[in-house]
């Protein structure tokens, strides 16, 4: 069996999606999960330009991944300041501080 | 080809590196590479914009927020336990994988939907329009976000002990 281009790039894509599902569940620290979510959106850029090159339409796909990587940057900027600002006020990274509710 | 499948072990390689690796300095290069080999396979699937525009912001600005941010939170290796006990995260990332599988798998081999291929500027801004002014909402955010990550020391309501 040969693999095509288009199912080695679709096999790093679930691979990429799998890799940052797999950190966003068990990781603790606050900036490993968005290491995890920056990987797992890494892989929805490439599904959509996989796409777009199956399609013939790249440049469509082009700007629907410019919104994602916009997006996602943003995500990333916010996400940093909660893990800064939750360090500074609770003195960990561990997200199992935040339950402040539970006595 | 060949090409292709190193590219790909490359980003998969690095991906499981910036999951498994202990010190989060560390972790951010990983990822930093594993963004910097997706542009190369972006710009081989023939979309050289986002291939440039994935290794500046992705490779570049992502990484120096994240070695900034983890300046300033400090470096702290979490060796403990995962709250969800590990057969639940494999089974759910099993069940995830294989439903994307299932989904991508029968629609590889499509045939074109439209062979007229517009210039992406006039996407961009004649049919995308909504697309960019959210971008602009979404940059205001950013830069509360980029305050919120600069400002040290309490907040204001808290008295100082």
């Amino acid at each position: 069996m040969t693999l095509s281009a288009s199912s080695i790039v679709l096999i790093t894509i679930v691979g990429l999606a799998g890799i940052g599902f797999y950190g966003i569940l068990v990781s603790r620290n606050m900036i490993k999960l968005i290491i995890g979510l920056q990987l797992l959106v890494k892989g929805a850029v490439l599904a959509f330009i996989l796409a777009g090159n199956q399609n013939g339409n790249i440049n469509e796909a082009q700007t629907l991944a410019l919104t994602i990587i916009v997006a996602d940057t943003i995500v990333a900027v916010l996400g940093l300041a909660f893990a800064v600002q939750i360090r500074q006020r609770f003195g960990t990274l561990d997200i199992k501080a935040l339950t402040t509710l539970k006595r | 080809m060949y090409w292709q499948i190193l590219i790909g072990l490359g980003i998969l390689a690095s991906a499981i590196l910036a999951i498994r690796t202990k010190r989060l300095l560390i972790s951010a290069i990983w990822l930093a590479v594993a963004s910097a080999l997706t542009a190369v396979m972006i710009y081989l699937l023939g979309a050289p914009q986002i291939a440039v525009i994935e290794l500046s912001v992705g490779a570049g600005l992502v990484t120096v927020l994240f070695v900034f941010a983890i300046n300033i939170a400090g470096d702290e290796p979490v060796e403990i336990k995962s709250l969800i006990p590990a057969p639940l995260a494999w089974g759910l990332l099993l069940l995830a994988v294989g439903l994307a599988i299932f989904l991508m798998l029968p629609r590889l081999g499509i045939l074109p939907v439209s062979t007229v291929d517009v210039a992406q500027g006039a996407i961009l801004w004649d049919a995308r329009y909504l697309d960019i002014l959210l971008q602009i909402a979404i940059f205001f955010s950013g830069v509360l976000g980029v305050l919120g990550l600069l400002s040290s020391g309490k907040p204001k309501g808290e008295k100082e002990e």
